[in-house]
């Protein structure tokens, strides 16, 4: 296995009374795709939502358990830190509509008050649009407002967004759910060639696209992780009678 | 053959029902016209009435109205200039004392506390201010304000009237921080959660998340409270005419006392003897009437062509 990023032990997480994640405990491999997938309501998005402590935004929810990022714990972190180093895409593009193209891009500098000279701004746009592959298509409308962007097109954008703050991982939320299968298949290929410089964990509902897509999957149900492997040897080979009938198509 | 006319009856009876609930439908929605319409023709009545009774002062007294600075009946000269100033200056000042406070409740209540216990009981509350007459905040102007503002104007030696424009002003900003939190409130948690979250996720701290996702997203909907607002302080009669100190004079700053348009047509419409004097403060009405209107038609320009674009 290649070196661990992240190392999740005995992690639990509720809702007020109701536990939506037991026990988990897993190590994510550096510079790889997992993939996340289950049923809905088996805790994947509650899980991922724990790496970067979001999911700590909604009243009456807490976790309990470890997580470290190359051995730090991240509930010992600044969050403002924990965020920048580890970046997410959600299931709906959400760029900032108030907020051109441009600025979208440098989004996260410019709310935590970073100011970066107009040549470190414009270095960092394009070069995480390019990341992105969307520099083509909007270098000429940098200052018009990101709402005005295709489905695809804002996704990308939010990926360029993340990708400005360098982080170590992003997070995706099941990135191409509410796109349409051209914009889906250009989200994926983007996902493998990022894994170069990243390390991507994304939520799937789509089989095919953890089997396309990811190095490794993690099958999750009912808010317990039931497998975790190589993406190969799961799909091929499941371990657990659960796992099979998920992706056999039993279930779920 | 029997069976036939059974059936025929049968469509029969379907179709005067079905006839019968197109005809409610149909009524239904003419009636609701209706009552719209009747309220356009009441506003344009009294706009019309209002010019109409006006007419004897408008011949009278001409532009010379709008700029003109002395005000005596017993010579019938009239001019509304000091009232005019001190209308906006009342209602202005009025605004920037409550906006910041009305800005602050409504963030504590849209974005920290939207639903819960604590949320009711400050909504409730707030909107309680709003239903408070407006003479029982004029007489508790009267006994707490007035002594309070005659202290600091003593410490700052400027005349002390205790009644004035800036009285007036804090009771106008406390009367309408209601109406602009209401407003503001509701924009503020309707800014969709997939924003702000996209902005936590990018390491912003709750304040960064307010100052730049949630308030430039809700601009039109805070200036829009503001206008709502400015409306409301604008036409407020009864309290400010209590405090203002009722001065026929061009206010020299906001500790001077002074006079609204509203605090004259209320103070002065029972003594207006002469046929003129009546006319010109139902002018005044008027007048009061546009620069309203104006002032909600040219905030509603400004939303639409700055804010919303």
């Amino acid at each position: 296995m290649e070196n661990s990023i992240l190392k999740v032990e005995h992690l639990n997480a509720f809702f007020g009374e109701a536990k939506i994640l037991s026990d988990i405990i897993l190590e994510i491999p550096e510079n790889q795709i997992i993939a996340l997938m289950g049923p809905s309501g088996c805790g994947k998005t509650t899980f991922l939502r724990s790496i970067n402590r979001l999911h700590e935004l909604t009243p009456g929810a807490r976790t309990e358990g470890k997580i470290y990022l190359f051995e730090e714990d991240i509930y010992k972190m600044n969050l403002i830190v924990l965020r920048r180093k580890i970046g997410m895409v959600f299931q709906r593009p959400n760029p900032f509509p108030t907020m051109s193209i441009f600025e979208n891009v440098i989004s996260g500098y410019t709310l935590n008050g970073i100011s970066l000279s107009k040549s470190q701004k414009e270095e960092l746009v394009e070069d995480s649009l390019r990341k992105a592959s969307l520099w083509k298509e909007v270098q000429d409308n940098l200052h018009k407002k990101g709402t005005f962007l295709s489905g695809g097109q804002q996704q990308r954008l939010c990926i360029a967004r993340s990708l400005s703050m360098k982080p170590d991982i992003i997070l995706f939320d099941e990135p191409t759910s509410s796109l349409d299968p051209i914009s889906s298949n250009k989200i994926e290929e983007l996902l493998l060639d990022l894994k170069k410089d990243y390390t991507i964990i994304i939520v799937t509902h789509n089989l095919q696209q953890a089997a396309r897509t990811s190095d490794y999957t993690a099958f999750f149900y009912l808010g317990e992780l039931i497998e975790f492997n190589k993406t190969q040897a799961l799909f091929s080979n499941p371990a657990k009678r659960q796992t099979e009938d998920y992706i056999s198509g039993r279930f779920g | 053959m029997l069976f036939d006319q059974k059936n025929k009856t049968i469509n029969n009876r379907e179709d005067k029902k079905l006839h019968k609930v197109l005809l409610f439908e149909k009524i239904f929605q003419k009636s609701l016209g209706l009552t719209g319409i009747i309220l356009i023709i009441i506003l344009i009545s009294i706009f019309i009435t209002l010019t109409i009774t006006s007419i004897p002062s408008i011949k009278h007294l001409g532009i010379k109205f709008l700029y003109g600075k002395a005000w005596n009946p017993v010579t019938d000269e009239y001019g509304a200039l000091p009232f005019l100033i001190g209308t906006l200056l009342t209602s202005l000042l009025a605004l920037i004392i409550s906006s910041p406070f009305a800005l602050s409740t409504a963030i504590f209540l849209g974005e920290y506390y939207p639903k819960g216990l604590v949320s009711n009981i400050f909504k409730n509350i707030i909107e309680l201010l709003a239903s408070i007459p407006s003479v029982v905040y004029g007489f508790w102007g009267i006994v707490i304000l007035v002594p309070i503002v005659r202290n600091l104007e003593t410490q700052l030696h400027v005349l002390p009237y205790g009644v004035g424009i800036l009285t007036s002003s804090i009771i106008l900003a406390i009367m309408i921080i209601p109406y602009s939190v209401s407003l503001s409130r509701q924009v503020i948690s309707m800014v969709p959660p997939s924003l702000k979250e996209g902005a936590y996720s990018l390491g912003a701290t709750r304040f960064e998340v307010i100052k730049k996702i949630i308030i430039p997203h809700t601009r039109s909907g805070l200036f829009a409270s503001i206008l709502l607002a400015l409306g409301r302080a604008l036409g407020e009669t009864m309290a400010v005419t209590m405090l203002i100190g009722n001065s026929h004079y061009i206010p020299k700053n906001i500790f001077s006392p002074g006079n609204t348009m509203a605090s004259v047509i209320a103070n002065e419409f029972t003594e207006a003897t002469g046929s003129v004097y009546l006319s010109v403060l139902i002018e005044m009405g008027l007048l009061l009437f546009v620069v309203t209107t104006l002032i909600n038609i040219s905030g509603r320009q400004i939303i639409k062509r700055y804010i919303l674009h």
